[in-house]
């Protein structure tokens, strides 16, 4: 499945270019983040990957095959609840492996219970506040064991306290042996998070650096001109 | 015309035992009829909503337009399958309370499967892809779909009970309108009236707006409760 290498990927609706020759090459372990400005593709490249969506023109190559050979989840920006207790909501999503009703409801109280959900098991999901929705996004896709986690800004509108759990969530998944792939718009939890950044800006990959050195002395104009927008006291980088 | 209600009102008070006949044998056909729409059309109804096919949308146009059916078109086409000289003569249902259920359940499949599409149809937009990247099969997501929305399709199978429960055309024409044997509120309240019965009419057609006023009534507090339970 890794490295994951894309290659000229353009992605251009009628009217407009989004992604415009984007390369890029990842590795099968950590948690890569992509930053860059509102509406440069952040979320359409994760679609991209998880094969939501076709590219206009490009590929992504998966170790050398068209498709992943393994598991690959996505948490949604605003997932989906169905109307169901919190249990059925992690449990659902196990069906299509052909795990025994026994085997699924053992995983599902498992990963309910790393997410200290556990006791909300048979409460309606749709009942659950903000950051308890995310936990419970992030159960079901840690549930299916993923070998890629793609994640579209899981902390988006919640206060620090939630946020700081799903980013201790997010870590297990990759201390699980889960490659994580995700988009924030929040540079502090980039600093906490991010073993690398993808910084894309006017359709293409700007740059890709190790986290500490991309906050430090980014490279290219555009993240220097991100980074101080986005980070007014930061107004100096090391040379 | 007061003494008339009053006569009516008294045939509800004491019970009487023609009327009672008249009624479960309403309720029997319509809700008989009811579970085999529900059963045939909600799985159908939401396949149609997740399912992508050439001529989809022909089979939702012809679906929608048969939610429009004429009873009496139904009842003459049960009718001639039905009678003697048709495909299922031999059956011998033509005149009975199977017939009339038959005939209510063709006019009741196409009303909630049609229902059914609209409502599952706006979810699984919003559910499409990740039910997608998850892998769930056809069947497994109209599963869900049904499980997720089945506050909502209570609609669907209040307007099938609606339809079967007001119906008269077919059921005049496949049952004939046996006293003791296929005589239901509907065609009971016509024959009555040009009989000029207008109490026994009148205490019918009270009965058959209170059962669905209160059929309406147990829906919508269950709407309520599962709005306050589930979100």
């Amino acid at each position: 499945m890794f490295p994951l290498r894309i290659n000229g990927l353009r992605f251009a609706p009628p009217g407009r270019v989004v992604l415009d020759g984007l390369n890029l090459e990842l590795g099968g372990e950590g948690i890569s983040l992509i930053l860059g400005p509102n509406g440069v593709g952040k979320t359409l490249l994760l679609r991209l990957i998880a094969g939501l969506l076709s590219p206009s023109a490009g590929q992504l190559d998966w170790a050398g095959k068209a498709q992943p050979d393994g598991r690959l989840a996505m948490v949604f920006q605003q997932p989906m609840m169905l109307r169901l207790s919190v249990f059925a909501n992690v449990e659902f999503a196990l069906r299509p492996q052909g795990f025994s009703a026994a085997e699924r409801a053992a995983r599902t109280n498992e990963v309910l219970a790393r997410v200290g959900l556990a006791q909300r098991a048979a409460d309606c999901a749709r009942l659950l506040s903000g950051g308890e929705r995310q936990r419970l996004a992030l159960a079901r896709a840690w549930a299916m064991r993923p070998r890629l986690l793609l994640l579209d800004e899981p902390t988006a509108s919640l206060d620090p306290s939630a946020t700081e759990q799903v980013e201790r969530i997010i870590r297990e998944v990759r201390t699980d042996g889960a490659k994580v792939l995700m988009t924030t718009h929040n540079l502090g939890q980039a600093t906490r998070l991010a073993d690398d950044i993808i910084f894309l800006a006017e359709g293409r990959v700007q740059e890709h650096a190790p986290a500490q050195r991309f906050f430090a002395r980014p490279q290219s104009p555009a993240a220097r001109a991100f980074l101080q927008g986005e980070l007014p006291w930061r107004i100096t980088f090391d040379r | 015309m007061t003494s008339t209600l009053l006569e009516a009102l008294s045939l509800l008070g004491s019970f009487d035992h023609r009327l009672l006949e008249i009624v479960g044998l309403s309720l029997r056909v319509s809700l008989t009829a009811l579970a085999i729409g529900a059963l045939i059309g909600l799985p159908f109804g939401a396949w149609l909503a997740v399912a992508n096919f050439p001529g989809r949308a022909v089979l939702n146009v012809a679906l929608n337009a048969l939610m429009g059916l004429p009873s009496v078109v139904v009842g003459v086409l049960v009718y001639l399958v039905l009678s003697r000289s048709g495909p299922l003569g031999s059956y011998g249902l033509l005149y009975s309370p199977s017939a009339m259920i038959i005939a209510q359940s063709m006019l009741v499949v196409p009303l909630i499967a049609a229902v059914t599409r609209q409502i599952v149809e706006d979810v699984w937009k919003d559910y499409a892809q990740e039910f997608s990247l998850i892998g769930l099969s056809r069947s497994q997501s109209v599963m869900l779909l049904l499980a997720d929305c089945r506050f909502s399709l209570t609609v669907a199978a209040l307007a099938g009970l609606g339809r079967a429960m007001s119906e008269v055309g077919a059921v005049m024409i496949v049952g004939g309108n046996i006293d003791g044997y296929t005589r239901v509120m509907t065609t009971a309240i016509a024959l009555e009236t040009s009989k000029g019965d207008l109490a026994l009419s009148i205490a019918l057609g009270l009965v058959l707006m209170s059962l669905i006023l209160a059929i309406n009534i147990a829906i919508y507090s269950l709407r309520t409760w599962a709005s306050r339970r589930y979100g």
